[in-house]
């Protein structure tokens, strides 16, 4: 009975529990960390009661299609994640700085937390943080009013935020696996782990992958049919051209990775044969699945990275970006030929030379057009009128540190290189030098400039500063000692070592890390600090920057249908042109009634009927798997008798909200780049910009 | 009965045409196999360009994708998608039969 | 197929009001959703193209393959996909509701007999002994006709969801929509299975 109502759950799974028979530093650590997400979950839900907020919470936010509180919540969804990633770092770093024939924790501790960490950052923190920049950015720099399919927006991320609330319940409920965020059967397969580790991280990959699928469709089919008339392929900002490029990759690269998801379910499950070791089972074809989603994965998160900085420099350095074509070509190209080079991702797996050797060529020459965006951004800043904000600190420290990650991902492109310092800390020195310069750091100069566009006022600027600079000191401490250390020969993943030579770096790391989790707390305080002064840091009218792209022609933040009239684009950069021609703020002849997708509950179906089938499948309660998955086919089959009219905005409503924006304009000076920083900057801009061409 | 438009009856034609393609090519592949008729080595490469042809076939006929202007957004994303998944597909083959063969 | 003027796919006769350029989207992201699918696919075929010999000295494609099912099989998707081609064009064509769910209920009795078909195969291949815990060529083969295979039946769920709307709502831009997709899906299904069929079963005889 027991067993039919809980599968193979038992009270031992419950971590926290485990303080009371143990007070090892490895409960500490675990069952503590487990204990801290309780109290932080029951916290959230007293203030939500305490505030009354549950109905604004619901209306407000978790029923909304608007594509820009879905983007918002998928970046508060990637911090709440990177919060954890963090502490995790900062607790593998201790662990290492002590793992001379040692280490604080256990090996069997120190591998479910490289796991875990690896499998949040890149699914649960990058990937949300691109999704949400992508989602709030893309019809506002287009010209659209939403997505092309705004409830499945939302299902995305309702799909994405399965996937982390698996990986948050497998923090105080069992344990997560321990073979990386890799999870190479034969290892994660059912004869050497049958516990519910793997599976947690099957049902959390396989459905937020489905859910990351889903974007990028929505993205590209937002890209290529809603662009406002006018706007032709060439004349769309860089950083749309970017997140096309990501969206066709997540369309096609997701499909391996939710292969190899379920091949390895129906090997744990149902004693399939794919990856086992025996019974014609080849672990091989696994590593190859898993890359050919896992290399244009770096291309996914790194090229709207690419995109941001280069809005970042056009905007800083006040000019038109510099060979915007060959930027958008060496775009294309990347999205193309990251298709052609997983296999460097297992030079070492036996296969013959010569294709090793295709492979590799092909990883070098997917550095060319790298190389050409950073000549683009470098020749876009030359001579320009440059403003040292913090997105330019954050510049700065991504041009030196991802073009050394750079560099050394092309050392690593050659294979017998790569087989020296293959699974070695060089590797994890190098992917962390591209993810966190790269992705992280363009991230955070994006969330500075369009902070301000999201919620109507500024993020502090030297808070911002210190901030960027803690994580540019920080990333070197930590992750620069790592190529020593790989090239003495240190194996990445390894609970212990052996040579006493790689403590004193291991020492360097570990403080690096403490000053990566200052510089958390950093950006923490940076908003903590920008909302205590949002008065005087407010720009409601919605141009601080002097911003080239349609985004910066709405107020801040914009209203829920965008734009009051559908701009017709004639040139690139569309703000810029209706700035130099004198008409940015222009009442309209008339104004339509706008028709807007109406709230769902689709979201928080798919949320607690994914969450539970998934956890159900881990632990075994059959029931509850088909349970949840009947109600959440029910759902969508009776939803699909219902006729979804969506909401009309008359036209009096935003005539009204058009107007007054306007009129607060007019009634405002325009500033210049000198003031920007100063309380003066209420978002309209004296044009600084030389006009492109 | 109600009346055909000769556009129907046109299209009608077409879907029509499409099945007895696909009829003869199926048949084909089939025939090859059972009847023996053709030398060992040929067997398959017969057989995958029947398939293809049938799959052009489909294609056209039933999913219309063709080169007018109004499909040709579907057919570069039907190319595009067959370049990456012939990249894909090849690779993983050659990959592993490569492995195989080290074994 | 120039005739049909602007209509995007077949079915689609929604006139020139702002209905055509949702649906068009709607279909644009439906194929690309069936293109993503197609991935899965060519990769599923490609994993089995790896394990092909990976029998372990169990039941090898001369065991599993019973042709003669096949070839009905094959037959009665065709036919499910030519049906639902009527279907369509009664659609487009205001042939009558009825006509049109007609075609659809034919398209959908074919499928059906081709899941049947399927699964008396399927329980053959457990008699034998060929169950997917066998080898990694059995796994390879089951996991790729069953995923075909399920999709065949989502779609004839599909079908019967949209029967019932048709029945209720008539053929409104929102079912024409839907029943394009549909449409789409169902013809796609079928270009899989050629795939199948050639690859997977004569190939394998050869």
């Amino acid at each position: 009975m027991f067993d039919a109502l809980f599968g193979r759950l038992t009270w031992d799974d419950l971590k926290p529990l485990e303080l009371l028979h143990s007070q090892s530093i490895n409960t500490l650590v675990g069952a503590g960390a487990a204990l801290a997400a309780v109290i932080a979950a029951i916290a959230v839900v007293v203030l939500l009661t305490v505030t009354r907020r549950w109905t604004w919470l619901f209306k407000e936010w978790l029923t909304s299609v608007d594509h820009k509180k879905i983007g918002i919540m998928y970046i508060v969804l990637g911090f709440v994640m990177m919060a954890r990633g963090i502490f995790e770092g900062v607790a593998m770093r201790t662990h290492q700085a002590t793992a001379y024939q040692g280490g604080v924790l256990s090996a069997e501790h120190w591998a479910e937390l490289f796991s875990t960490h690896g499998t949040i950052m890149i699914f649960f923190v990058a990937m949300p943080f691109i999704t949400g920049f992508m989602n709030y950015l893309i019809p506002l720099q287009i010209g659209a009013r939403d997505m092309a399919f705004p409830v499945l927006n939302l299902i995305s991320l309702a799909l994405t935020a399965t996937g982390a609330a698996l990986l948050m319940i497998s923090l105080v409920i069992g344990k997560f696996e321990t073979g990386g965020w890799t999870a190479y059967p034969p290892f994660t397969g059912a004869d050497f782990d049958p516990g519910p580790g793997p599976d947690y991280w099957v049902w959390a990959i396989v459905i937020s992958g489905f859910g990351s699928m889903f974007s990028g469709l929505n993205f590209a089919v937002t890209i290529y049919k809603m662009r406002a008339p006018g706007m032709k392929y060439l004349r769309m900002p860089v950083f749309t051209w970017t997140a096309l490029c990501t969206s066709i990759l997540l369309v096609f690269a997701l499909p391996p990775l939710t292969i190899a998801g379920l091949m390895q379910a129906l090997d744990r499950y149902l004693d399939f044969h794919f990856f086992t070791n025996d019974l014609g089972g080849n672990m091989m074809n696994y590593a190859n699945l898993f890359w050919m989603f896992g290399h244009p994965e770096v291309y996914i998160l790194i090229l709207p990275a690419y995109g941001i900085f280069s809005e970042l420099t056009t905007t800083f350095a006040a000019k038109p970006l510099y060979g915007y074509t060959s930027l958008v070509i060496a775009t294309m190209s990347i999205a193309v030929v990251s298709f052609c080079v997983w296999l460097h991702h297992f030079f070492t797996m036996g296969q013959s030379p010569s294709i090793n050797a295709a492979f590799g060529i092909a990883t070098a020459v997917i550095a060319i057009p790298t190389g050409v965006k950073v000549y683009v951004w470098m020749a876009t800043l030359w001579g320009g009128r440059i403003r040292f904000t913090t997105p330019m600190v954050y510049m700065v420290g991504f041009f030196i540190l991802f073009t050394i990650g750079g560099f050394s991902g092309i050392i690593l492109a050659n294979p017998a290189i790569n087989w020296q310092v293959h699974n070695t800390q060089f590797i994890v020195a190098h992917f962390h030098n591209v993810l966190l310069p790269g992705l992280i750091f363009g991230i955070f100069a994006g969330i500075h400039i369009w902070f301000p566009k999201a919620f109507g006022f500024r993020l502090h600027e030297t808070a911002g500063k210190i901030t960027a600079c803690l994580w540019i000191v920080g990333f070197c401490m930590t992750f620069l000692p790592l190529y020593v250390v790989g090239l003495l020969g240190y194996p990445r993943r390894s609970a212990a070592y052996d040579d006493p030579a790689f403590i004193p770096y291991m020492i360097v790391t570990m403080l690096g890390a403490f000053v990566l989790l200052s510089a958390f707390v950093g950006l923490i305080a940076t908003l903590w600090i920008s909302i205590r002064k949002r008065d005087e840091l407010a720009v409601p009218l919605g141009d601080p920057w002097d911003g080239r792209t349609l985004e910066w022609a709405t107020p801040s933040p914009p209203p829920h249908w965008n734009f009051a009239v559908i701009p017709h684009i004639s040139s690139r950069d569309a703000f810029v042109r209706e700035k130099s021609e004198g008409k940015p703020y222009v009442l309209p002849e008339e104004y339509v009634d706008i028709h807007m997708p109406s709230n769902t509950w689709a979201g928080i179906v798919v949320l607690v009927t994914t969450t539970a089938l998934g956890f159900a499948l881990t632990w075994w309660i059959w029931w509850l798997a088909i349970l949840s998955f009947v109600v959440l086919f029910l759902w969508f089959a009776a939803d699909s008798f219902r006729e979804h009219r969506g909401e009309i905005i008359p036209a009096s409503t935003v005539r009204t909200a058009h107007q007054a924006w306007i009129e607060a304009v007019e009634l405002s000076e325009p500033i210049t780049r000198d003031d920007e920083d100063t309380p003066a900057n209420r978002g309209y801009a004296k044009t600084d910009i030389v006009i492109a061409s | 009965m109600r009346d055909i438009s000769d556009e129907e009856r046109a299209e009608r034609r077409q879907y029509t045409l499409g099945l007895i393609l696909s009829i003869v090519l199926t048949a084909a592949s089939f025939g090859i196999v059972i009847l023996d008729v053709l030398p060992r080595g040929w067997v398959i490469p017969a057989i995958i360009v029947l398939a293809l042809a049938q799959i052009v076939v489909h294609l056209r006929i039933f999913l219309h994708i063709d080169l007018t202007r109004q499909k040709r957004e579907d057919l570069q994303l039907l190319l595009f998608t067959l370049l990456l998944l012939g990249i894909m597909a090849f690779g993983t083959l050659w990959i592993l039969a490569n492995l195989a063969d080290r074994m | 197929m120039s005739e049909q003027g602007t209509n995007p796919h077949p079915g689609m006769n929604l006139g020139y009001d702002g209905g055509e350029k949702a649906a068009e989207v709607t279909i644009f992201g439906f194929w690309t959703f069936l293109m993503s699918d197609l991935v899965t696919f060519g990769l599923v075929f490609a994993v089995f193209g790896t394990m092909t010999g990976a029998t372990a000295g169990g039941p090898g494609p001369e065991e599993v393959t019973d042709l003669r099912s096949i070839a009905i099989q094959t037959a009665l998707l065709l036919g499910s996909s030519f049906a639902f081609s009527w279907a369509s064009l009664s659609m487009k064509y205001h042939g009558g509701r009825l006509h049109m769910l007609g075609f659809l209920a034919l398209a959908a009795t074919s499928a059906l007999g081709f899941l049947i078909f399927e699964l008396i195969d399927l329980l053959h291949l457990v008699e034998i002994g060929a169950v997917p815990q066998r080898s990694g060529y059995l796994s390879a083969l089951w996991a790729l006709v069953c995923l075909h295979g399920l999709h065949v039946a989502g779609g004839l769920l599909w079908m019967g969801g949209m029967t019932l709307q048709i029945l209720l709502f008539g053929l409104t831009d929102q079912i024409k929509s839907r029943v394009t997709r549909m449409g789409l899906y169902w013809h796609f299904l079928d270009i899989v299975w050629v795939g199948i069929f050639s690859m997977v079963y004569l190939a394998g005889v050869a």
